[in-house]
């Protein structure tokens, strides 16, 4: 390891996303973390870290949807972040490929809220995820996610 | 005091309909909506369309039950603040969500103490009829399970 803090971007949507990945924040201790998600005010729900606004997307609005990649694209080429952590949903998929794309490792953690099968962000999200996990045990498999825990 | 809440995304008349009815019936003063942009506006309680994330938490810690879809942060924040709770899964089926995992949620939540389930406005009528015996659950930390952040934490410092 070096000397160097590792660069962690935490990206989400808001809403559930947004919160569970505020509940990932013990693990990012000794991070130099840049916490990113689609809705002003939530920035007063931690101190220190930096924060980052960016253009809220899904995939039912194909103009959303392409703000929403163009400014995660900027804000990776921004960061450079080591590693991208995500909860979902299309945000986090855009931080998956970009992150992947320009160097870092991925990790995918699918919400919650998807108790019976994956979301299509999530199955999307694969390909570029070095670590792709459901919060369920039920959804794990061998050639599916992984389940180490979940923000509960 | 009780707080309805039903998420940042779309409306959902389907649930404020049916708690409006009830607290016009039995004449509560104490109940707030938070209806979404767009959404039916009821006439027995007050309502606003969105609330800030401050604004929110301090109406989440105000409230004695709270009333919601069946979304992922309100039921994590009624979890960590140890609310009673009553969720009713939005369904796409009626354009209220994109896709039906609410109702996957729902079903998961049925297992949970101090959650109650109503998987349609019938089951919702009859639980708000039950309000006074709800349960609060038991809180959760802050934070996610030791296994996740040590599985991420050892990620991210392989």
């Amino acid at each position: 390891m070096s000397t160097q803090k590792p660069k962690v971007l935490a990206i989400s949507s808001g809403g559930g996303h947004w919160i569970q990945l505020l509940r990932l924040k013990p693990a990012f201790a000794g991070c130099r973390v840049t916490y990113a998600t689609v809705r002003e005010g939530y920035e007063n729900d931690f101190d220190g870290a930096e924060f980052a606004l960016i253009h809220d997307g899904n995939r039912w609005s194909k103009i959303n949807l392409l703000r929403s990649a163009a400014a995660v694209f900027w804000l990776v080429l921004r960061i450079r972040p080591d590693v991208v952590v995500t909860t979902g949903a299309a945000p986090g998929y855009f931080g998956c490929v970009f992150g992947r794309c320009f160097g870092a490792r991925v990790v995918w953690i699918d919400s919650i809220a998807n108790a019976e099968k994956l979301s299509a962000s999530g199955l999307n999200a694969r390909p570029f995820a070095h670590l792709w996990l459901t919060q369920w045990p039920d959804l794990e498999s061998d050639s599916g996610p992984r389940y180490i825990g979940s923000v509960i | 005091m009780i707080f309805i809440t039903v998420g940042t995304d779309r409306p959902f008349d389907r649930l404020v309909k049916v708690v409006d009815n009830w607290v016009q019936r039995t004449a509560r003063n104490d109940v707030v909506a938070q209806i979404g942009r767009g959404g039916w506006r009821p006439q027995s309680m007050r309502a606003v369309e969105f609330i800030e994330p401050p604004e929110f938490a301090r109406y989440f810690q105000q409230a004695d039950v709270v009333i919601s879809h069946a979304g992922m942060g309100t039921i994590l924040s009624a979890l960590h603040h140890g609310k009673p709770l009553i969720v009713m899964p939005k369904l796409a089926s009626l354009g209220e969500h994109r896709n039906e995992h609410q109702t996957a949620t729902a079903r998961k939540m049925v297992a949970i103490h101090g959650v109650a389930v109503a998987f349609n406005e019938v089951d919702l009528e009859n639980q708000l009829d039950r309000i006074s015996e709800l349960e609060p659950p038991r809180k959760i930390g802050q934070s996610a399970s030791d296994s996740l952040l040590r599985g991420v934490r050892e990620f991210i410092f392989h």
